[in-house]
């Protein structure tokens, strides 16, 4: 296993936002935390990524216990992060938001600006962009591509699908596809069904800060009272 | 025009001590969001390091330059690892008080090592006298600072426009979670800025020491209440506000100085009422 947590509690002040979450996600794999809005799948991938540190709980990387350790700490063992809002730099150019991921891992590997702008042909128009003129799509091309510009082994998407359009949503599972054909494990937190049906092969489902259901997620597609308990609005 | 002349150059030399200590205090509050009263007393201490240098290892001016704000950089890197590292996340209120506590602090540390009278300064062999300017006397020390002020302004755009850290700290000052997300130490970094702010600041005081005359305990406050008001009508965080604000405030302060000297201040605040009412966010300011 790439990435294990187990009976993780998070708080937010004195609110008990994750209790016990434990799962798991294999070396290679694309895994879904599913779940309406407020359940908790932010906070799992912000725990991780040491940005809320649980107050109990263990999450091991690759085996090294990395609950509790500062986020760059995390960063600097191979984890990237996508959060929802992306957060691209918006003082600094696309470019240069690439480049200071590259150069902070300090890891060389497949992802270089190239295969980014292969990747997202359209960010290489944009290079000399301040982040702060980028539209929403051009944001998450950029989100994406930075955390692949740092060669993680693990990368934490936080709700990739949403907001985007059908035909765009459709252009991501492709994307996604390909980060994945290069040996990225991918842990994705979507509200999504169907897209996480095309992208991921097992998923966890959360209601109030707990696990509820996992399962492969042809199983969780088939399973019309889970999605209906847990995920239909 | 002669008249005018002088006073818009000692306005200048004016305005570049107060850029001096603004740019400190701007880097500071632009990158880590903390207004830090205690600045000025890093100046004092800058000042007065650097004149133990000059006075009692007999150095020159350049070495007390040197020695006496580095020194001070110790104080500085205290100050945040120690203390201001704690109140980042809380409200802005105790930042304040937490560094008005250090300006006690600092004002009652200088009474007990250099005594409560005001020192006076060697007098400059370096840079000293005056040279004719449109017939009229002005000194060289004051055209040197009028000089020092943009070389600095210089190094800092050059620092966070064009460097490696640069770009890290503009990431990390506008998004310190997403910045210790990609590997950057955001502490450390935090720490690093706040000491080179202090270096600033205590730079500005090693540079006033042949400049102010007398060395006095509390000699930051007014400084730092000018730096203030260069900061907020500039707009907080921005360097470049900082900067022409620190040349407005020098060349109004020195002719209202010569020609209303009863309402010199008075001009000042007038001034800062003025921009805060037109643009609440300083003349380059982001709206917030």
């Amino acid at each position: 296993m790439i990435l294990e947590a187990s009976n993780v509690d998070t708080f937010y002040g004195t609110s008990h936002i994750l209790q016990e979450i434990s799962l798991s996600v294999g070396e290679g794999e694309v895994v879904a935390l599913l779940g309406r809005n407020g359940v908790g799948k932010t906070t799992t991938l912000r725990s991780i990524m040491g940005l809320s540190p649980p107050k109990r709980g263990s999450i091991r990387l690759r085996g090294k216990e990395i609950a509790g350790i500062p986020p760059y700490e995390v960063a600097r063992l191979g984890v990237g992060y996508v959060p929802d809002d992306l957060r691209i730099f918006p003082d600094l150019t696309a470019e240069e938001n690439l480049e200071i991921a590259r150069r902070l891992s300090g890891r060389d590997g497949y992802w270089n600006r190239e295969r980014v702008y292969e990747l997202f042909p359209k960010l290489s128009d944009l290079a000399s962009a301040k982040g702060i003129n980028l539209s929403g799509g051009e944001k998450k091309m950029l989100g994406i591509g930075r955390a692949l510009m740092a060669n993680p082994s693990l990368i934490l998407l936080d709700e990739p699908s949403e907001g985007l359009a059908p035909l765009v949503v459709a252009n991501l599972v492709d994307v996604l596809g390909r980060i994945h054909g290069q040996g990225v494990t991918i842990l994705l937190a979507d509200q999504n069904l169907k897209f996480c049906r095309k992208v991921c092969g097992r998923g966890y489902i959360l209601e109030k800060g707990a696990v509820r259901f996992g399962g492969g997620m042809e199983e969780i597609w088939g399973n019309e009272e889970v999605i209906r308990k847990y995920l239909v609005v | 025009m002669q008249s005018y002349v002088h006073v818009i150059l000692a306005g200048l030399s004016n305005g570049m001590f107060i850029w001096l200590v603004a740019s400190g205090l701007t880097l500071i509050f632009g990158v880590l969001g903390v207004l830090n009263f205690a600045h000025g007393s890093f100046y004092m201490l800058g000042a007065y390091g650097s004149f133990t240098v000059l006075k009692y290892l007999g150095a020159g001016f350049w070495t007390g330059l040197l020695l006496g704000p580095l020194a001070v950089c110790a104080a500085g890197f205290v100050v945040e690892r120690f203390f201001l590292r704690h109140v980042y996340r809380i409200a802005l209120p105790y930042q304040l008080l937490l560094t008005f506590a250090f300006v006690l602090i600092f004002d009652n540390l200088v009474k007990i090592v250099w005594g409560g009278g005001a020192l006076s300064p060697p007098s400059l062999s370096f840079l000293g006298g005056s040279i004719p300017i449109l017939g009229r006397n002005f000194p060289v020390y004051n055209l040197f600072i009028i000089a020092v002020g943009p070389a600095v302004a210089l190094l800092l755009w050059a620092l966070l426009e064009k460097t490696w850290y640069g770009r890290i700290i503009r990431a990390s000052s506008s998004d310190r979670e997403m910045a210790a997300s990609l590997g950057v130490r955001v502490p450390a970094l935090f720490t690093g800025v706040f000491v080179f702010g202090t270096w600033l600041g205590a730079l500005g005081g090693g540079l006033a020491v042949p400049y102010v005359g007398l060395l006095t305990p509390g000699m930051g406050e007014a400084i730092i209440i000018e730096a203030f008001i260069v900061a907020v009508i500039g707009g907080l965080g921005s360097l470049k506000g900082a900067f022409v604000g620190a040349l407005v405030i020098g060349v109004m302060s020195a002719f209202g100085t010569r020609f209303f000297p009863s309402f010199d201040m008075f001009l000042t605040f007038i001034l800062m009422g003025g921009v805060l009412l037109w643009r609440p966010q300083g003349l380059f300011g982001a709206a917030r």
